[in-house]
């Protein structure tokens, strides 16, 4: 027993990799059962509550959070902010993965996966919002992979092939912002078309208008927090121009954070008016609307101004854990919670555990993805043999 | 307008035509644009 | 300045983006859409019904669904609320209300209500879903994904999935029998009641029996036939001598079809398709711009310090060239005067030396 065979042993099973090994295991486990004995074996999906976590946690928190991709490039190349260029690597990198396990968890949300491009090839819904939803993604998830490829192919050293990607960077942007404004907000209009069944507080017709300005939110929420972690445990992957602009970048979304939030609660509130719903404030619904609204709206709100006000990094970042869980309660709200809320507990949704395990273990494939490649690939430094784009 | 009774019918026919409406707009803008401001770095 | 500018151009985005979405909704709407003229429907009178779950049976057998676990003889079934499932495409539910202070017991069909904009027709991405012109609302498995919006999406909780079908899940839904219709003949559960709480025929004509019934017995029947107006209207409607709501029907699902629900946010899709490029490019353009002034700004400037620094250099240099100049002039003025000097006191010396010599001789002299 030598020093250095314990030494190898350790750099394989760190803690993070037995856990992540084990959510794998299980994920492939509930793989084959969902595959082989259908969605009523692995969910607790009824005719009442066709949707679970697989639509509301996977794709609409999925999707969400995966806008750093959008907001950061559009921040960078077409609102000029280029002090912010480190940023934009890891966030397209997000972004990317993002979608790509987005589109790998529909896969087991609906019943016959393989026939997910008939959308588009078969029989074209056009009268539907998710026709919609399909074709910005589809399209999205292929920008986002060109707009990724300089990484690799500078791994690679494919030079010739980079420099013409690299052409591409402001046309791929702004395709990329307006696919994403599309289908940000399609998804909060796909539920336009159900008001007996969400709860008349998130019911709004300006839905399609909250989503799109939460992805905002969450884009730029989510490039904090990912900076944050990127440093903690890919610090030595980062090259020193990251590292010094880390804490500017830190203060310079979290000002827009700031700002987008609270014109998000300005609208959440006349939305209220609009539909004149202020009664139903004091119901438990009501309660719970004023929890999110306040709690994770008008708070990092705050918290946000203080960071910047006061120069507190520390502050920003935590708050951008916050505003993260902040979209997850939205839109586990609008999918889920008050969802169906006509309905008796009896026959209200809770996620199977398998459901949980396959979540659990599609964002563990993201995260050993983010590592993988971050470990190999020019993202959270810049290549020496590269000029920056 | 004839054979169309419903305005499921009406949308699917507008909407339609409309997509690939819109997957015009996206080739023919970056073209224009290259067109219009093509000469600026010159 | 720069700032104000970019700022107003967002407020011009989001300003085009609300006004998109409200233009939009009205796209369409000026236009009337009256539905098939001559689609069928059903008249389910619910005082005329008694609960015998033979539509049930009926339904079973026509569609050839799996034969449920407990018999359709059985009336305890009825004692708990049921939904349509997978196995049954629709279900008779019994509710204890008191008309007219007397306890009791009303039955009512549930199944697909055939809507004249169906909301499941709307939301179904791949277009599953059929308004037929007979009325009937006909679901196409051979492209159904399996997603399971029109679940979401179905105001009356109708459609179910075979969620325990591993490769082949389909949507299981009433056809209103369309395949029977097509042979002429009427749907199973229309001919199996034997109460005719079922009425088969036109849509238009059963509104004029409904309105008929009700004008003709104002005590047996509240005032309002259900499916009218509902969601837009379905081919399937309700007479009841109790509030649709005591008997699980919804009240407050509104008028609105469901493709006008959706339609402003749908319209707004190709104005973001348009206008973002011109937004998102000029707001480049204007930073571009920017960045080109500042640039230049600041090779003027350089330019600017450099050549001022040159003058400077050379206004040194000048100086410096004159100041050597001037210096070599005193400099040689001073080495002539120097010389002068030397030679006026070599001279002197000389005639010193001389006087001296000569001073032997005339010593006094030169006391003197």
């Amino acid at each position: 027993m030598s020093h250095e065979t314990a030494a190898t042993r350790n750099s394989v099973f760190t803690p993070f990799n037995v856990v992540a090994g084990i959510i794998v295991i299980l994920g492939l486990f509930i793989t084959a059962v969902r595959f082989t004995k259908g969605l009523g074996a692995t969910t607790n999906l009824s005719d009442n509550n066709p949707w679970g976590i697989w639509i509301g946690f996977d794709l609409l928190v999925g999707v969400a959070l995966a806008a750093g991709g959008y907001v950061t490039s559009a921040a960078v190349y077409i609102f000029g902010m280029k002090r912010f260029h480190a940023a934009v690597r890891p966030a397209i990198l997000t972004g990317f993965l993002g979608y790509a396990l987005v589109v790998l968890a529909l896969n087991y949300d609906v019943g016959r996966p393989w026939r997910l491009p008939y959308p588009f090839l078969i029989s074209r819904g056009t009268t539907s919002l998710l026709f919609e939803v399909g074709a910005c993604v589809a399209l999205y998830l292929s920008v986002l992979f060109i707009e990724f490829t300089p990484a690799p192919l500078e791994w690679l050293g494919f030079k010739k092939a980079r420099a013409i990607v690299v052409k591409l960077t402001m046309v791929l942007t702004i395709f990329g912002v307006i696919l994403s404004t599309l289908h940000q907000s399609s998804l909060g209009a796909l539920f336009l078309i159900a008001p007996s069944k969400l709860h008349p507080l998130w019911y709004s017709p300006y839905i399609p208008i909250y989503f799109f300005i939460t992805s905002i939110i969450a884009g730029l929420s989510m490039v904090i927090f990912e900076g944050s972690l990127s440093y903690r445990y890919l610090k030595h992957k980062m090259d020193h121009h990251h590292i010094e602009t880390k804490d500017d970048l830190a203060l310079g979304f979290g000002k827009a954070a700031a700002w987008v939030l609270t014109g998000y609660f300005m609208i959440k509130v006349i939305g209220i008016a609009a539909d004149n719903n202020w009664h139903y404030l004091a119901s438990g619904y009501g309660a719970w609307f004023l929890v999110e609204l306040f709690g994770f709206v008008a708070l990092p709100a705050f918290c946000y101004m203080l960071g910047v006000r006061e120069n507190n990094i520390r502050l920003i970042r935590w708050t951008a854990a916050w505003t993260v869980l902040g979209i997850i309660v939205n839109r586990f709200n609008i999918s889920m919670v008050a969802f169906n809320y006509h309905l008796p507990s009896s026959e209200r949704y809770f996620p199977h555990w398998m459901e949980i395990g396959i979540s659990v273990f599609i964002v563990t494939a993201g995260l050993l993805a983010f590592r993988f490649i971050c470990t190999r690939m020019p993202i959270l430094y810049e290549h020496p043999d590269y000029e920056p784009h | 307008m004839d054979g169309i009774h419903t305005l499921q019918e009406f949308m699917l026919h507008t909407k339609n035509i409309i997509y690939i409406l819109i997957i015009c707009i996206l080739v023919a803008m970056p073209a224009i644009w290259k067109f219009l401001a093509g000469r600026d770095d010159e | 300045m720069s700032i104000s500018r970019r700022k107003f151009l967002g407020w011009m985005g989001a300003a085009g983006m609300a006004g998109a979405a409200g233009t939009s909704a009205q796209a369409g709407s000026n236009k009337q859409f009256k539905g098939y003229p001559d689609s069928m429907g059903v008249l389910h009178d619910i005082t005329r019904c008694v609960g015998c779950r033979k539509c049930e049976a009926a339904c079973n057998k026509v569609n050839k669904l799996p034969s449920p676990d407990v018999s359709f003889d059985e009336l305890t079934v009825l004692e708990q609320k049921r939904r349509t499932d997978a196995q049954s495409h629709t279900v008779v539910n019994q509710f204890q209300t008191d008309k007219d202070g007397a306890p009791s017991m009303v039955y009512v069909k549930k199944q697909c209500n055939h809507c004249l904009e169906p909301a499941c027709a709307s939301a179904c991405f791949v277009k599953a879903f059929t308004k037929n012109p007979d009325g009937s609302v006909t679901y196409n498995a051979h492209v159904c994904v399996g997603c399971r919006y029109c679940m979401i999406a179905c105001p009356f909780e109708i459609p179910a999935y075979e969620y325990n079908e591993a490769f082949t899940p389909r949507v299981m839904k009433c056809t209103m029998c369309h395949p029977r219709l097509q042979e002429g003949k009427l749907p199973g559960c229309v001919q199996a009641c034997p109460t005719e709480a079922l009425v088969f025929g036109k849509r238009k004509e059963l509104i004029h029996v409904a309105r008929e019934r009700i004008r003709n017995f104002p005590d047996r029947y509240i005032d309002h036939i259900y499916g009218e107006h509902e969601m837009g209207g379905t081919n399937w409607l309700y007479l009841s001598g109790v509030s649709f709501s005591s008997t699980g029907m919804r009240e407050d699902l509104g008028n609105t079809p469901a493709g006008k629900l959706t339609s402003g946010a749908l319209g707004s899709v190709p104005i973001v398709a348009g206008l973002w490029p011109v937004l998102l490019t000029g707001i480049y353009a204007i930073n571009r711009r920017k960045e080109k002034i500042a640039a230049k700004q600041q090779a003027d400037a350089v330019n600017q310090a450099v050549s001022k620094a040159n003058e400077e250099a050379d206004a040194k240099i000048k100086a410096a060239m004159e100041k050597a100049a001037a210096d070599k002039t005193a400099a040689i003025e001073r080495e002539v005067k120097k010389a002068l000097e030397q030679d006026a006191k070599a001279r002197q010396e000389a005639q010193k030396a001389a006087r001296e010599q000569s001073g032997d001789e005339g010593s006094d002299e030169d006391k003197t």
